[in-house]
């Protein structure tokens, strides 16, 4: 299938990114090309054949439910682009 | 002989033993590192006071008899995308720029229990997408047999600075071949372990139902004991498995007499190299004189391998990577005056084209209308090889194979051409698909003087047969001693 522009954007938008024209025309090919290849999958007889996410089968583990040492604010902001009042600090979201 | 020049374990004994310091050892590699990495660029951040503060605790917890591990006191290296406290963890992205863990990975942490010292960290494909090392922000790694040539992916920069004697051991990450497929671009050893045998906390995560992280070293033996050091059940990864022989060090050393072998015949035609078809054929024979009966078969599902792994890998790391947002770490958009376009400018300036790339397949096939024919699909692929495995393990112990279809390429060679790169992942990704362990070794050279590697792959938790079988091959062959600019074949 051709991906075409309608769908990079709407990749772009899925995705959280802003592309370059260079990029959208790039990736657009790129796309077409690699999701062609993939439909391979179309030959495969797959009724039947439950979904498999995982390598095993195994149900979700739990750890015990005990109190425990959290991080330390003051050195988790020290990585953020932007801190204060003991907080991430983002452009403004409401008006 | 140069300390460089021991084996991770003689180097242990030597400083158990007390002829080396474990400062001394670490000094030693670091003027190594100083001396030839500016030709291969296989670190992205080595801190010689920090690496030299642990070994001063190394030494400590040697000589207070805390750190009895066999491996204690030897310098490790580690892959740029798993957290070492204190020490920048870039995932070779910028956006990560400036991103110093506040916590150690679980493995990061059993390594400094067990006396290990970490000096650095290594280079690899920004988000650990690729196969050569070269998509990083901070430059590509050169392989040290050819540095015209890349040293292969993502885990390139831990591969060529073992093969390049700059470190006795190193953890890479392997999600579709990417610790085996480096170790055979430089003529290391390397072991993806069985799915959940070693805990990804602390792991960036690219597609998590595939990584894991594996020793690389120079010989089976040191592979395995950094494995014993890692691994092991933990509370802070729900997908580790807990009753596994994690004792993989103990192996005992009882050859191959009475072991199968499975010999895939497909994958010897097509577009495999010549000079690698050859060694690897070698190495079977080689098996086959040890003891181990070889045994012919058709690998099922070859051709649909590829595909599937990139729709389930691709999906898996769209969502994976949608926290790298540019609020909490690493970098931030400074022309962002919205939210929203804080998220957009800060990932669309701070992913390289490769993660764009693997992002936007992997939403496509997410995404409605398509979900069914490519996502849904990939998965059912995935049941249908991880039954085709299951079938081929009753009638054989191991599968030997080629790791990859060529040697080490030329440095940009494959950049331009995403798919011609992920076709060369054919003989790696099946073994993530099914959660398997494989360990790759050198078998020989190309006519180029480039090493080839091979792999055997191991049904769930067959990491001690990977071993014993390695070790056996590494007994009786020199390809795993050769050193890159010191002797040619």
């Amino acid at each position: 299938m051709q991906i075409d522009g309608a769908l990079i954007a709407y990749l772009e938008d899925l995705s959280r990114l802003s592309l370059s024209d260079a990029e959208k025309t790039r990736l657009a090919g790129d796309l077409t090309a690699i999701v062609g290849y993939m439909a391979k999958l179309d030959e495969l007889d797959t009724a039947g054949v439950p979904e498999r996410s995982h390598p095993f089968d195994h149900t979700n583990a739990f750890r015990a439910d005990v109190v425990g040492d959290s991080f330390d604010r003051a050195l988790i902001l020290r990585n953020a682009p932007d801190a204060g009042d003991e907080a991430f600090r983002v452009p403004k979201t409401v008006e | 002989m140069e300390l460089y020049d021991l084996s991770a374990l003689a180097l242990a004994a030597a400083i158990r033993d007390r002829q080396v310091g474990v400062a001394e050892a670490a000094g030693a590699f670091l003027d190594r590192i100083e001396k030839t990495d500016p030709a291969i660029s296989a670190f992205i951040t080595v801190d010689r006071a920090d690496a030299m503060a642990r070994a001063a605790a190394a030494q400590a917890a040697i000589d207070a008899g805390e750190a009895t591990s066999p491996l204690a006191g030897v310098p490790v290296g580690v892959k740029d995308n798993i957290s070492v406290r204190g020490l920048p963890t870039s995932c070779a992205s910028k956006i990560l720029e400036g991103y110093v863990p506040v916590f150690d990975a679980t493995v990061t942490d059993r390594l400094t229990q067990a006396g290990l010292v970490v000096v650095g960290k290594l280079n690899m494909d920004e988000f650990a997408m690729g196969g050569s090392t070269e998509t990083g922000v901070h430059g590509p790694t050169r392989n040290p047999w050819d540095t015209a040539r890349v040293p292969g992916g993502s885990s390139g920069g831990s591969a060529a600075a073992v093969a390049a004697r700059e470190i006795p051991l190193a953890l890479g990450s392997d999600t579709g071949g990417s610790i085996r497929q480096p170790c055979a671009f430089c003529g290391a050893t390397g072991l993806k372990p069985t799915y959940g045998a070693v805990s990804r906390y602390g792991l960036v995560a690219y597609a998590s139902s595939l990584d894991q992280i594996g020793p690389i070293a120079r010989s089976v033996d040191d592979c395995a004991a950094l494995l014993a050091a890692i691994s092991g059940p933990d509370a802070r990864d729900s997908t580790c498995v807990v009753d596994a022989p994690f004792a993989f060090d103990q192996t005992p050393d009882e050859g191959l007499d009475g072991m199968t072998v499975g010999l895939p015949r497909n994958y010897f035609e097509g577009g495999i190299d010549g000079d690698v078809k050859k060694a690897v054929l070698a190495a079977a024979k080689q098996l086959e004189a040890l003891g181990a009966r070889v045994e012919e078969f058709v690998m099922p599902m070859m051709e649909y391998t590829v595909p599937a792994y990139y729709i389930i890998a691709c999906a898996e790391a769209s969502s994976n990577l949608s926290r790298f947002d540019g609020v909490k770490y690493g970098y931030r958009s400074p022309k962002a005056a919205t939210l929203s376009e804080l998220y957009l400018d800060t990932r669309s300036e701070g992913f390289g084209l490769e993660v764009k790339r693997r992002m936007m397949l992997g939403n496509f096939v997410l995404s409605s209308g398509y979900y069914d024919a490519y996502y849904k699909k990939a998965l059912q692929a995935r049941a249908l090889i991880k039954d085709a495995y299951n079938a081929l393990f009753k009638k054989y112990d191991l599968i030997l194979s080629p790791v990859a279809p060529t040697t080490a390429y030329h440095l940009g060679e494959n950049l331009d051409d995403p798919l011609k790169m992920y076709m060369g992942d054919i003989y790696t990704v099946p073994v993530n698909l099914a959660g398997l362990p494989a360990v790759a070794m050198p078998c020989g050279f190309d006519g180029q003087g480039l090493p080839v590697g091979f792999q055997l792959v191991g049904d769930t938790f067959a990491e001690p047969l990977l071993i014993r079988a390695g070790r056996a091959y590494q007994r009786v062959t020199a390809h795993h001693l050769k050193q890159p600019g010191r002797e040619a074949e």
